[in-house]
């Protein structure tokens, strides 16, 4: 029999316990840092949810996906080329606001978007009560608390992850509104980038990230249009990660 | 905002807060700052300096930062008190 | 495809370009920001306002002025004693267990009639080498590594890299360096690879090159048998174990000193340039589960051990009894190449035994004292090394003194890194000439080094 395989692509800042998320979704025994940059190979992983197998990729720990550095390009290049069936952005629940700077990122790049709001357990330790609804309804995404290293919420996830593999959830992500200027500028190039990059990439992102002077980008799309691949480059390595 | 009242951020003592003007920085570094939030607009806490004098630790966006003075002379802003 | 010039990707750039500012980023960042905190604003409600500041008020404490220092000595010390008083009595009992087990395997060799050459392959050779390893390595490291994760997991290794920085950056290197450091402690090969975090190219270079001159995993337990065996040999009990583990971190201060300094020489010569700009996220404190992450770090460390005692220890101890049972005239290989190095291993306070092992322990440092053992036993009577004491009576009969112990110590301090470290760092560097130099550098100062001891300590006449 030959199923189908979803691609599960893990995002989020360092140390937002992503790596916890990724053993307790693959069963991979680990061993996990609380430092910035631990994650220096990119890690894949599987498992099985309602009979339906799952391959995850744990992408590098970063701040943002503008490309300022290789992990950020790895990470990048895969939500846009390797087009995953759903990215989760595993955020700190007690640092939400730093966090969400990548979340919206994302959001921007794709719109099968999960949001983990992880570390629940610390965050109600701190005495902070969090409207996921509310988050959810503003971000036009599903957010899931969670509690990793508990095991919290991983069911809740599970299930958010297979109904949206499976189309069942509409997402509206939110679209950062920017300076007038900004958007004006958007507007101006969108119609090129589709014309160029083709209707495949998110164009909006596109257009942005070239504003901001990312040849980087440009170059990998190029490259893309040739060779499309959908592996990515993930490669599974955990034995050099961890003392 | 008369320029000559912009103050650096490694001027700030610990426990004074700061509100960020501009980032004179070029590069991956600006770039950088910017992802971790210390983006024009922003207020962050002095917290404290290391042991040995350099680095120095900031709160900002809820997480702790700490920076090397060759990067807090390039911000300026304003001293906003303290906390 | 439209195949015409320009190429529309350098037509889109064109376009981009011509309608960015050098701001964009800027604004960019400021509006994602700005959304964010809107949001939170909304989301967020905080109950517990003094909750907020609970890291920081243990960073005022953990990265003070007067604390800062003493708090980190203090907790490499209690680690190492800890690692040293516990392991103690598991290794004995491992080594008791494994000797009678040996017992029962030459039994079976004897019934089975199998040749007495076999048996030394077999027994003498591959079981002792690795029941060797699994024995001295396994204990110390099934403690070190637990309590060195519960540390990292709580959050306090930033905090090393925070204090440190001003040393790092004085010597040119980045302060990121010293998280990879603390990589090394279990596997230089490992940290080798972690070496990427740093992303200049420069300060990269110098953490590879200088991250051998922390101990590892397979050189902790040679430092800490020898630092027991003859440093500490007047003392007993708890005494025993404080001096011991006090030698240790002393070696440990020791190979960040030099780790610093060779980071500023090379800084200054080789790899001139000035430290780059950094930031060092300081995580939460978290309260690490702390079951789990004994657990799984004991189970992980173990496996490692078990897996490098097979891998590498078996083929080592089996190659190095058959040197020294290969005989040229009178007198076997072993003996021969290690007569060939004495005199320039008296030099530096070793003899020609001990270099050759470590020679021969260049795919992995956890087998250079089984060759040792083997080079020496082979040289006179097979004894059982079923305890600690047995292993102090075969080197004081091969002439060892509190300064052959201080000298192989400093030079399995500093010497070569390892096989598999090497080959990291060619497939990291890409660059034959910085991997040769990666291993001369260390080499040579493990030669200065322990030249300079040894002469020092005669011409003072101490010894």
């Amino acid at each position: 029999m030959n199923k189908k395989k979803y691609t599960v692509a893990l995002a989020g800042n360092p140390n937002t316990g992503k790596s916890t998320l990724f053993n307790v979704l693959t069963g991979l025994r680990q061993h996990t840092g609380n430092w910035p940059g631990k994650t220096v190979i990119h890690a894949e992983g599987f498992f099985t949810y309602k009979n339906e197998e799952y391959q995850i990729i744990d992408l590098p720990g970063t701040y943002s996906l503008y490309s300022n550095s290789a992990d950020e390009e790895v990470a990048r290049d895969f939500i846009i080329f390797g087009k995953p069936d759903v990215t989760l952005v595993v955020l700190d629940a007690t640092a939400l606001e730093r966090n969400l700077n990548l979340a919206l990122q994302v959001l921007e790049m794709t719109d099968r978007v999960i949001v983990c709001l992880n570390l629940m357990d610390e965050a109600r330790k701190k005495g902070m009560i969090i409207d996921t609804a509310n988050l959810s309804k503003k971000l036009g995404v599903p957010v899931v608390p969670l509690a990793a290293r508990n095991k919290e919420g991983i069911e809740e996830l599970l299930e958010t992850i297979a109904r949206m593999v499976h189309g069942e959830i509409k997402t509206t992500p939110l679209a950062v509104s920017y300076s007038r200027a900004i958007e004006e500028k958007i507007t101006k190039l969108l119609p090129l980038v589709k014309e160029v990059v083709g209707e495949e990439y998110p164009a909006r992102w596109v257009a942005l990230r070239l504003l901001d002077g990312d040849t980087s980008l440009l170059h990998a799309l190029q490259h893309h249009r040739h060779h499309f691949f959908r592996e990515g480059s993930a490669h599974a390595c955990h034995c050099a990660k961890s003392i | 905002m008369a320029r000559a009242k912009l103050a650096r951020l490694s001027d700030a003592k610990p426990g004074e807060r700061f509100r960020i003007t501009k980032l004179e920085i070029e590069g991956t570094m600006k770039r950088r700052l910017l992802d971790l939030g210390f983006v024009p607009g922003s207020e962050i806490t002095v917290l404290q300096k290391s042991p040995l004098g350099d680095p120095t630790a900031y709160r900002v966006s809820y997480t702790t930062i700490a920076l090397r003075k060759e990067e807090s002379d390039h911000i300026y802003g304003e001293r906003i008190g303290n906390e | 495809m439209r195949a015409t010039a320009p190429n529309p990707f350098d037509e889109l750039m064109e376009n981009a370009n011509r309608l960015a500012d050098g701001d964009t980023r800027e604004q960019i960042v400021a509006s994602i920001f700005q959304t964010s905190r809107h949001i939170c604003q909304e989301t967020v409600t905080y109950t517990k306002q003094e909750k907020q500041y609970e890291t920081e008020k243990l960073d005022r404490i953990f990265t003070s002025k007067i604390w800062g220092f003493p708090i980190m000595l203090a907790i490499l010390a209690v680690v190492i004693y800890v690692t040293i008083a516990g392991a103690n009595i598991p290794s004995s009992m491992l080594a008791e267990f494994f000797g009678w087990l040996e017992g029962y395997i030459t039994l079976l060799f004897q019934q089975l009639h199998a040749p007495s050459w076999l048996h030394g392959i077999l027994v003498l050779g591959l079981y002792r080498g690795t029941t060797w390893v699994v024995s001295v390595m396994l204990p110390p490291m099934a403690i070190f590594f637990p309590i060195f994760a519960l540390l990292e997991n709580y959050g306090y290794l930033p905090r090393v890299a925070f204090n440190m920085d001003r040393l790092f950056k004085k010597s040119g290197a980045h302060g990121k360096q010293s998280l990879t450091m603390a990589m090394g402690f279990g596997c230089n090969a490992a940290a080798i690879m972690s070496t990427r975090i740093i992303e200049s190219p420069r300060e990269r270079m110098l953490a590879i090159l200088t991250n051998n001159f922390v101990p590892c995993n397979g050189r902790w337990p040679t430092l800490i048998l020898l630092a027991s065996l003859f440093m500490a040999a007047g003392y007993t009990g708890g005494w025993k174990t404080l001096v011991t583990a006090s030698v240790v971190v002393a070696m440990v201060i020791f190979g960040i000193v030099v780790t610093l300094t060779v980071s500023w020489i090379l800084s200054k010569t080789a790899l001139r340039g000035v430290p780059t700009h950094y930031t060092l996220e300081l995580p939460p404190y978290r309260r690490p589960k702390i079951w789990d992450t004994i657990v799984r770090s004991t189970l992980d460390k173990s496996v490692y051990v078990l897996k490098r005692a097979v891998t590498v220890a078996a083929p080592a101890g089996m190659l190095t009894w058959v040197l020294a049972n290969i005989h040229v005239g009178d007198t076997t290989v072993l003996a021969y190449s290690a007569q060939l190095l004495d005199p320039f291993a008296r030099q530096l306070g070793l003899d020609g035994y001990i270099l050759l092992a470590f020679i021969l322990g260049l795919p992995a440092n956890e087998i250079v004292v089984p060759i040792l053992l083997m080079g020496y036993l082979s040289a006179g009577a097979l004894l059982e090394v079923d305890s600690m004491n047995a292993i102090k009576q075969i080197f004081v009969e091969q002439g060892w003194t509190w300064l052959t112990a201080l000298n192989m110590m400093l030079f399995s301090l500093l010497h070569y890194p390892c096989g598999t470290t090497l080959i990291n760092i060619y497939k990291e560097t890409k660059s034959k000439k910085w991997t040769l130099l990666s291993f001369l550098i260390p080499t040579s100062i493990a030669v200065i080094v322990t030249f300079t001891t040894t002469h020092l300590v005669q011409w003072l006449g101490l010894l």
